[in-house]
């Protein structure tokens, strides 16, 4: 039997594994779809008080883009990409094929854009979960939201918040031509969590 | 204007005037604002969730709907609010993604509205004004001076209840 905290450390592992694998696969589905070569940096995992998740990517009235997709199948929960206004600016304006320097306010084919990006970078995330635990996880359509951070966050601190006082997150950069500083949020249900801890051989 | 207070996630503080109490981004979460007019003493809460009873893990008590409203109300008391005066505005319980076939967390803005309207109507705090719901974030400052309770939005006008 480990502790709260050992597991949390092991869990903390996986989750860098699946943010490195994650990653891998996003970046190529990037490249693929903007013809764009991007590097990422290693990713790293955040572990924080749900309290402070409101402020944890930067100010709490910076206005950030979420988008959030349901799991299912094997595992219930939902998930969550996270990117400030800048990136997505520009990954839209690359998509778009618009001057970098545009900076309107996203229209509905822009929204539909980010939602289809969210929709890349969550897949490559979940594959790279799915693979490790050998667990079907299939995500649901994407939802967009533009808000305050601390509004968009408050959506990952209350699921956390439902069964503990923490929260994790997996932070990476894809950098070079496509500077993306990205932040990605896995909300298991409690029994799923469980499930994907055992599938990876922690027991708890 | 005396200064103007932060109030956290899942935080509660009281003020008297001139100061003012914020708190900033509510999503899902509700702002419960008290005001005692004849006092001047303000309190505002920054809920979670409605219900502590539902849920194991419950020692932070302005979590909670029904904990955290409940310590509000004892500490103006405390401080010399007067109960019969007390009125109370919230704001907040947006959802903030259209995720249909809701889990537990995406409707909850709705359940914490709710639950805070249910517990000020125990306590006998009038509930006199609100802005709930919808599915944008809101900024809140609550002024001890007046009692108006400002609410900001993105790309909104600024809302005063």
């Amino acid at each position: 039997m480990l502790t709260l905290n050992e597991v949390n450390e092991k869990y903390f592992d996986v989750l860098k594994e699946i943010g490195n694998i994650g990653a891998g696969n996003a970046t190529t589905a990037i490249a693929n779809m903007l013809g764009l070569r991007i590097d990422m940096s290693v990713p790293e995992v955040a572990f924080l008080p749900v309290e402070e998740l409101g402020s944890a990517i930067g100010a709490e009235d910076e206005i950030i883009v979420g988008i959030m997709l349901g799991v299912e199948a094997d595992i219930d929960g939902s998930m969550m990409f996270l990117m400030d206004m800048q990136s997505a600016h520009h990954i839209v304006n690359k998509l778009m094929m618009r001057d970098d320097s545009y900076n309107e306010p996203f229209n509905e084919m822009d929204l539909s854009a980010i939602k289809e990006v969210g929709n890349i970078i969550a897949g490559s995330y979940l594959s790279a979960l799915s693979g490790l635990t050998n667990l079907t996880i299939v995500p649901s359509v994407p939802f967009v939201a533009v808000d305050m951070a601390a509004a968009i966050l408050s959506v990952p601190a209350v699921q956390f918040g439902i069964f503990g006082d923490n929260a994790l997150m997996i932070n990476t950069d894809f950098s070079d031509d496509l500077g993306i500083k990205g932040h990605f949020i896995l909300m298991p249900e409690e029994d799923s969590y469980e499930k994907i801890l055992s599938a990876l051989g922690i027991p708890l | 204007m005396g200064q103007m207070i932060k109030v956290g996630m899942a935080d509660l503080k009281i003020c008297k005037a001139p100061d003012a109490l914020t708190t900033i981004g509510l999503g899902s979460c509700i702002g419960i604002a008290i005001y005692d007019p004849s006092t001047k003493i303000s309190g505002l809460a920054h809920i979670m969730l409605p219900d502590s009873t539902a849920i194991r893990n419950n020692s932070n008590i302005a979590k909670f709907a029904d904990t955290g409203i409940q310590k509000l109300y004892d500490d103006m008391l405390k401080a010399g609010a007067n109960k019969a005066r007390l009125v109370a505005k919230i704001a907040g319980g947006a959802k903030m993604f259209e995720m249909p076939g809701a889990s537990t967390g995406i409707n909850v803005g709705e359940r914490n509205a709710e639950a805070s309207r249910a517990k000020l109507k125990a306590l006998g705090v009038k509930l006199v004004a609100e802005d709930c719901g919808l599915n944008f974030g809101r900024t809140v400052e609550l002024y001890s001076e007046t009692g108006e309770y400002y609410i900001k939005a993105v790309g909104k006008p600024l809302k005063i209840i």
